[in-house]
């Protein structure tokens, strides 16, 4: 083991101590809110360098850590108080952890000799949060602060990331310590494998000079491990068409020539008819989720399965591969690029293109009506696809995904393990703090948009502009669309105003003639916000410029019929062979 | 023989070398619940690194759900090393104390079964005995089995330990040498 270089300063508290590790943790806001455990820590921030955006629920707080950490590649801070701070932090952190998201959370916690008393505000947080988390501590003496702190960045970072939750009794904030910062961090039962097991490589690159099919199918790994440059370097090199999930939109770029696009439960038929056709499949940090593979037994059945992937236990997990390789991905595939031989694959790049022309991914524009498609496409012309977007769960969110390729990694947010509707507007308002430079757009839906709009304050307060697209059907519209399909139009409680069913089952009901909850417009006005309400897709680009030119956080209300549904489809379980292209 | 063997296909005994702190145990517990799968014995105790506990766990699945027991238990943090005993020479013993009903027309019918599975009777009262014996999982049934005419009031089992025959196993010093 190595020895651990210290370096030695003054006698701090608990608090000082944990807004000290953050400083030197590089971290420059935290999301948080205080209350009586976290006093003595947010006494220390009061005249800190760490400024904490004060959000109006916990749940916002680990959305915007969230959100920051995967815009910004940095580990994202949240900070909630004891018992029902804690307990809201839970739906966050367990978004974070399925979506390996880099975020450590600090919760106060009451004192240590009130522990397990049924004290105010007291949970058993640590209890709470072991399933929903990459790793958790509680903190009982501060002499073991520090190290925890360190360990706890490291942990969230490294290998396969994901949250860390540390639990801080009030009496460990206040108690005082000679500090010392713990340089170097070296956990002997915690070593994640980086570079690959050469062999495996090797047999990994046999299989790929071999193939006269390859397709690279990536997931959310090439955005965490940051390893575009290398998809591309592979793909270029031996000419491999590439498919991505939901996670790893941005992570090749749309206007590749190699690109073919996303896969899975509601991907391109081109994609998904390319993953059942290829000979090798190279999984790069993907974990073959049902949403992608839809049916086990027939997915890419003819294909050799290469899986690379920082994490063990994900291989192997659903699918047999035929050559596993533990290591992360940027590091395997700068080795695998380099050693493969330069390959052109055109027969096999122009039967994915006819499968494409057959199924062309097009929107088709109606006049006098206003379509979710298009809007989305207009947003992407109008921004070249380089804005940050971030999405809310269901409908909507599967229309970004299909219609806002990102041009880059790290500027799609989108909750894709836990599928947390709330998830887009404070993820959006986190990513704010770490982008500058280009718009941030948060695509969301009328369902998904009520669970967190509470945290419209935060970003008035904050003076932060988020565009938000509240694609307005008034049902909770990816339910509806399943009740539709599979359940005999019987919408059972998916409805989200007093309209009648019956309207929702007319292909273009008059949506002017409709009372919908809330008015979000007058939401945003008493938020001293402004917004439009848009119907038809004569009026996208006007709403999307007044969008882009206001400073402030501004609404696009945008109408659409609730009879829209996502397209192509994959039905739950079915085989990817099955891509439903349309209703027709 | 051929019995034992196809119950061993199906039961796997894993060691498990954990970092000795709170919350070690919960983790482990929850890692099975979560996942789904079924703990038969769990035992855990200090080795000889007082940092350091091994927990022996025996488990039922096929492989691929061994697999992913192995791999999910390495994830955790405070887990530093799993060894699954499928295929490797090793010892099991489980402890067990049993209180049977005994009296003066059966105690010694009992001493004898005792001698013949070398159990200590350690606790004599007027209407019963607590026995105490260890051996494998089969040894214990069998005694159970055996003792079950007698009228057993209460068992109590500490759940198997198991060690690797010869140099094969996971000691501490092999890993600080790593």
């Amino acid at each position: 083991m190595k020895k651990l270089k210290k370096v030695e300063i003054h006698e701090l508290s608990g608090a000082q101590i944990i807004v000290e590790c953050l400083v030197r943790e590089g971290v420059s806001q935290i999301f948080g809110i205080p209350g009586g455990a976290l006093l003595p820590t947010f006494d220390a921030l009061y005249d800190s360098p760490v400024k904490v955006v004060l959000t109006r629920h916990e749940q916002g707080a680990a959305h915007m850590a969230d959100g920051y950490a995967r815009a910004t590649g940095k580990v994202g801070v949240c900070i909630a108080t004891s018992g029902p701070g804690a307990t809201n932090l839970v739906t966050g952190l367990a978004t974070a952890n399925m979506d390996s998201i880099p975020v450590v959370a600090i919760t106060g916690q009451v004192a240590t000799h009130l522990i397990g008393n049924d004290a105010f505000q007291e949970a058993d947080a640590t209890g709470v949060m072991r399933p929903v988390t990459k790793h958790n501590f509680m903190v009982k003496d501060v002499q073991d602060l520090p190290r925890v702190l360190r360990e706890a960045f490291y942990i969230a970072r490294s290998g396969r990331p994901g949250p860390v939750h540390v639990d801080v009794p009030v009496d460990v904030q206040r108690a005082k310590l000679k500090f010392d910062w713990v340089e170097n961090v070296s956990i002997r039962s915690y070593k994640p494998k980086i570079s690959g097991h050469p062999l495996q490589i090797q047999r990994a690159v046999e299989l790929i000079d071999k193939s006269e099919k390859p397709l690279l199918y990536v997931g959310g790994g090439a955005i965490l491990s940051g390893a575009r440059d290398e998809i591309v370097a592979l793909s270029e090199k031996a000419e491999i068409p590439v498919v991505h999930t939901l996670m790893a939109n941005g992570a090749f770029p749309f206007d590749h020539p190699n690109y073919v696009g996303i896969m899975g439960m509601h991907g391109r038929f081109s994609s998904n008819i390319a993953t059942q056709n290829c000979d090798l499949l190279i999984s790069c940090g993907a974990r073959f989720d049902d949403r992608v593979t839809g049916s086990v037994k027939t997915f890419a059945r003819n294909a050799k399965k290469i899986h690379i992937d920082v994490d063990p236990a994900n291989i192997g997990k659903t699918v047999n591969v035929d050559v596993p390789v533990v290591g992360d991905l940027k590091t395997v595939l700068a080795k695998i690029a380099e050693m493969v031989k330069f390959r052109k694959h055109q027969t096999w790049r122009k039967q994915i293109q006819d499968w494409e022309n057959k199924h062309p991914f097009v929107v088709k524009p109606v006049k006098g009506v206003l379509q979710p498609q298009y809007l989305i496409q207009r947003i992407h012309k109008l921004t070249k696809g380089e804005a940050v977007v971030s999405t809310g769960v269901g409908q909507h969110q599967m229309w970004a995904m299909q219609w806002y390729p990102a041009k880059n990694p790290r500027r799609f947010l989108t909750s894709g393990g836990l599928g947390t509707m709330g998830y887009g507007f404070p993820a959006a308002l986190g990513a704010t703090f770490g982008v500058n430079d280009r718009p941030v757009i948060c695509i969301d839906g009328d369902g998904s948009f009520q669970m967190t709009m509470t945290e419209l304050g935060t970003a008035v307060q904050e003076k932060k502009k988020v565009i938000l697209v509240i694609i307005n059907n008034f049902f909770l519209g990816m339910v509806r669309q399943w009740q539709e399909l599979f359940y005999k139009q019987r919408f059972s409680y998916s409805n989200l105003s007093q309209n009648k069913d019956e309207n929702a089952k007319k292909v273009h009901p008059d949506l002017k003639k409709l009372s919908y909850i809330p008015d979000f417009v007058k939401i945003f006005d008493s938020y001293g916000l402004k917004g439009v309400r848009i119907y038809k897709n004569e009026e996208v680009d006007g709403a999307i410029k007044k969008a882009l030119e206001s400073e402030k956080t501004f609404l696009i209300e945008a109408m659409i019929s609730p009879g829209e549904k996502v397209f192509p489809m994959v039905p739950a379980g079915g085989s990817l062979d099955e891509t439903i292209v349309d209703m027709a | 023989m051929t019995t034992t063997q196809k119950i061993e296909s199906l039961r796997h005994t894993i060691s498990v070398l954990v970092e000795n702190k709170a919350g070690v145990l919960a983790r482990i517990a929850g890692l099975f619940s979560a996942r789904g799968y079924n703990i038969d014995a769990l035992s855990v105790g200090t080795t000889e690194d007082p940092q350091v506990s091994r927990m022996t766990i025996v488990v039922r699945g096929d492989e691929r759900v061994l697999e992913q027991v192995c791999k999910q238990l390495n994830k955790l943090i405070d887990v530093i090393k799993v060894m699954d005993y499928v295929g490797t020479p090793h010892l099991e013993r489980d402890l067990v104390l049993i209180k049977v009903a005994a009296d003066k027309n059966t105690r010694s019918e009992l001493i004898q079964i005792c001698d013949i599975f070398r159990a200590k009777i350690v606790d004599v009262a007027a209407d019963s005995v607590i026995i105490e014996m260890t051996g494998d999982n089969e040894k214990i049934e069998a005694m159970i089995k055996m003792l079950r005419p007698f009228g057993i009031k209460e068992v109590c089992r500490t759940g198997i330990v198991a060690m690797a025959r010869g140099a094969k196993g996971i000691s501490i010093q092999e890993l600080e040498r790593v």
